[in-house]
């Protein structure tokens, strides 16, 4: 027998470590510690109910379980075989107590559908892909659909675009189907560049032939017989494993000519990007995809009509080509039975910041914000308040406290001021300084800025330095107001999406935490104890004994005084560097 | 390798797979075999799953255990890369985290050999279609 305890961040923090000291002296004074193992876990993903103990077997689940409960645990439960009633979890939906752990509803609160194999196959074993129903897919829509049906399907399911626009899979398919030409593309847009999001490279190394898959029905429903993927080089791994996948289906017959004997034929290849944050903006992409500069151009035309050499082409993000398969197999109802009225389906995030479980989570559209990062995410690292959720990326917003049990989907956070994204989820803790944020966003999207529109080029750089002179406290009132005028012209008057969102860190934050901004322009404070420039060192005269380790300690001698004397820092000259705090051994220095 | 032209072909590949896994390297009886995979994405090889994937593969076989060991993509616990899943024979397989040389040891020796749990197990908390 086997009890584990959940050694998650979270239940650490709430005594699990005491509670399995506990159950061990227990077992051992019952004499059972030969035969009943305790065992501690990873994150169960609901610390909300924690600490946990789970039973092995019978998968029997304690929640808010404390060090006195480990007797009645060992004596009732391993010894009598009865379980501690008091303890066990109840289901609120059910009024039932939950005994096995499968069952138990709270616990899963995530949904695999475009991480389904992602982890699970060998992703450079195509056979291990088809025994997980791979490709049955594209053999059904070829030999049993026309393709308006499959498109009829995808728009019935309700799909919309996972990098973030959300805009209609199904139409966008119709769209570029209805074009008439000699030759349609299909591409797929791997160019993930939001900082902190990683889903579409895991998709692709764990799980490369479900895009394949998908990108040629989407061929068939659209008349192209060419995908093209467009990649960033420096995702090596990634590359590698779709070559594998490519090269494995052209054996197959699962790409090139008459597949499954249907008279349909569709290639891929792989075109390659250099990282550049603009180019997963579809014109952008498109152009660099022609060897051109990764330079937008102004819709419409849309790509579905002027695409890739002027042809029609279909731009469609990793994790939505990841559940078309999915779809088409389990049929567009059930699909759609899943999420909220308008955002059907699960979305992938990436878990990043300072939360405790950090990773890969797919959770169902409407899943609040509170469920992600307090239970799935096992909460604020070391403890802390949570502050702010970025989302969306150097496009998106900062969601706070007021927003957590908002349910997430496209237009819910659209309406608070961030978006869907392409995944990234950035948890923010009391310690950051949110002017700070915004900074960074802004300094990554100055970088990333093509120059091509003066609006984003020079509005974004002059965004950028009213920002940096807020944190270095010299901001004045008159900067708040400029910040938010700029920010206006901005979002209006950019030529494509990069410049239209690129204020938006600045315009949430400006909304969400207005106090902060005054803080650091008004009162020149920074809570967070972040802005170097506004901040100070200074050391108590009676805590100082003198004994000269800060003055010796610093870089550039802005610390004096006698020896066992109270020593005193000369403001002009120190760079906040901290060195004088880290030596003090008296905790004379004080930050200001 | 035959070309697939039907959804019949599919269905022979899944169905010869289960068989096949078994007989990749050597003639394995299938009700002793322990199945391992490594999370190999980007974020389990940096934090050293190919070390852990060689030593397993090379001990296993020292100390004579049936086993197949294979790659497979992003777990999604990155908190606690490398992640490896065991699937010892007529049981549920279970995740282990933060797999280093000397956890993979362990593992071989307490959970593989007696099927006892140790700690640093990831329970699954999510469903999958």
């Amino acid at each position: 027998m086997h009890l584990l305890v959940c050694g998650g961040t979270t239940c650490r923090s709430s005594e699990s470590e005491s509670i399995r000291n506990a159950l061990e002296e227990s077992l051992e004074r019952n004499g059972l510690e030969n035969e009943v193992k305790v065992v501690s876990t990873g994150c169960f993903g609901f610390c909300d109910k924690g600490p946990i103990v789970k039973v092995i077997p019978g998968n029997t689940f304690y929640i808010h379980v404390k060090p006195e409960d480990a007797e009645e645990i060992v004596k009732e439960h391993v010894l009598n075989g009865r379980r501690v009633e008091r303890l066990l979890y109840l289901e609120p939906e059910k009024e039932l107590l939950a005994t096995g752990s499968k069952e138990i509803g709270f616990q899963k609160k995530q949904i695999r559908i475009a991480l389904r194999n992602c982890g699970f196959i060998d992703p450079e074993n195509i056979d291990e892909y088809i025994a997980r129903d791979g490709y049955v897919a594209l053999c059904r829509c070829l030999t049993e659909y026309t393709p308006q049906q499959v498109i009829e399907m995808i728009k019935k399911s309700g799909l919309r675009g996972r990098g973030g626009g959300g805009f209609p899979t199904g139409l966008k398919w119709e769209i570029t189907a209805k074009v008439k030409s000699d030759q349609k593309y299909v591409i797929c847009n791997a160019d993930e560049g939001d900082p902190g999001a990683f889903m579409d490279r895991s998709i692709l190394e764990g799980d490369p032939h479900s895009v394949i898959e998908a990108m040629a029905i989407n061929g068939y429903c659209t008349g192209a017989s060419k995908g093209l993927v467009y990649i960033r080089a420096e995702y090596p791994m990634a590359i590698k494993r779709l070559r594998i996948a490519i090269n494995q289906a052209k054996e197959y017959g699962l790409l090139g000519k008459n597949i499954f004997n249907s008279g349909f034929d569709f290639d891929i290849e792989l075109r390659y990007g250099a990282g550049a944050f603009v180019c997963g903006e579809e014109t952008a992409l498109i152009h660099s995809m022609e060897g051109k500069r990764g330079e937008p151009t102004f819709k419409p035309p849309f790509p579905s009509e002027h695409g890739f050499l002027g042809k029609p082409s279909n731009v469609n993000n990793v994790e939505t080509y990841a559940n078309i398969p999915v779809i088409i197999n389990k049929g567009p109802e059930w699909f759609a039975s899943i999420g909220t009225e308008k955002s059907k389906g699960t979305k992938v995030f990436a878990l990043a910041g300072k939360i405790n479980n950090v990773g890969l989570i797919e959770v169902p559209m409407g899943t609040t914000l509170r469920d992600v990062i307090f239970k799935i995410g096992g909460g604020i690292r070391g403890g802390k308040g949570f502050k702010a959720v970025q989302t969306g990326g150097p496009s998106g917003g900062c969601l706070t406290t007021r927003h957590l049990d908002t349910p997430i989907d496209y237009d819910n956070l659209l309406a608070a001021g961030s978006m869907m994204g392409s995944g990234g989820m950035i948890v923010m803790d009391e310690d950051d300084c949110m002017v700070s944020i915004a900074k960074f966003y802004l300094g990554f999207t100055v970088d990333e800025s093509c120059g091509k529109c003066s609006p984003c080029r020079i509005g974004n750089k002059r965004l950028y330095e009213i920002l940096d002179k807020i944190t270095k406290g010299e901001g004045t009132t008159e900067d708040l107001a400029k910040l938010k005028n700029l920010s206006e012209v901005i979002k209006d008057t950019s030529l494509c999406g990069l410049g239209q969102t690129s204020p938006n860190p600045v315009l949430s934050t400006l909304d969400n935490f207005w106090d902060e901004y005054v803080e650091h322009v008004i009162d020149k404070k920074c809570r967070a104890s972040s802005c170097k420039g506004l901040m100070k060192y200074v050391i108590d005269p009676e805590a100082c004994t003198g004994c000269t380790a800060c003055a010796r300690a610093c870089p550039v001698n802005a610390i004096s005084g006698e020896r066992k004397g109270p020593h005193t820092i000369n403001q002009e000259i120190c760079i906040k560097c901290g060195t004088c705090m880290e030596k003090c051994k008296f905790n004379a220095v004080l930050l200001q | 390798m035959s070309q697939i032209k039907s959804f019949e072909d599919l269905r022979k590949i899944k169905e010869d797979f289960g068989k096949r896994i078994q007989f990749r390297e050597k003639s394995f009886d299938p009700s002793k075999v322990v199945q391992i995979k490594v999370g190999f994405g980007t974020s389990g090889i940096a934090s050293g799953a190919k070390e852990v994937m060689t030593f397993l593969r090379d001990e296993l076989e020292k100390r004579n255990i049936e086993a197949v060991v294979t790659q497979t993509g992003d777990m999604g616990y990155s908190y606690a890369e490398p992640t490896i899943e065991v699937k010892l024979p007529g049981q549920e397989p279970i995740v282990f985290g933060k797999v280093n040389v000397r956890k993979a040891d362990e593992i071989i020796e307490r959970y593989i050999k007696n099927g006892e749990l140790i700690d640093g197990i990831i329970p699954v908390n999510y469903h999958t279609i």
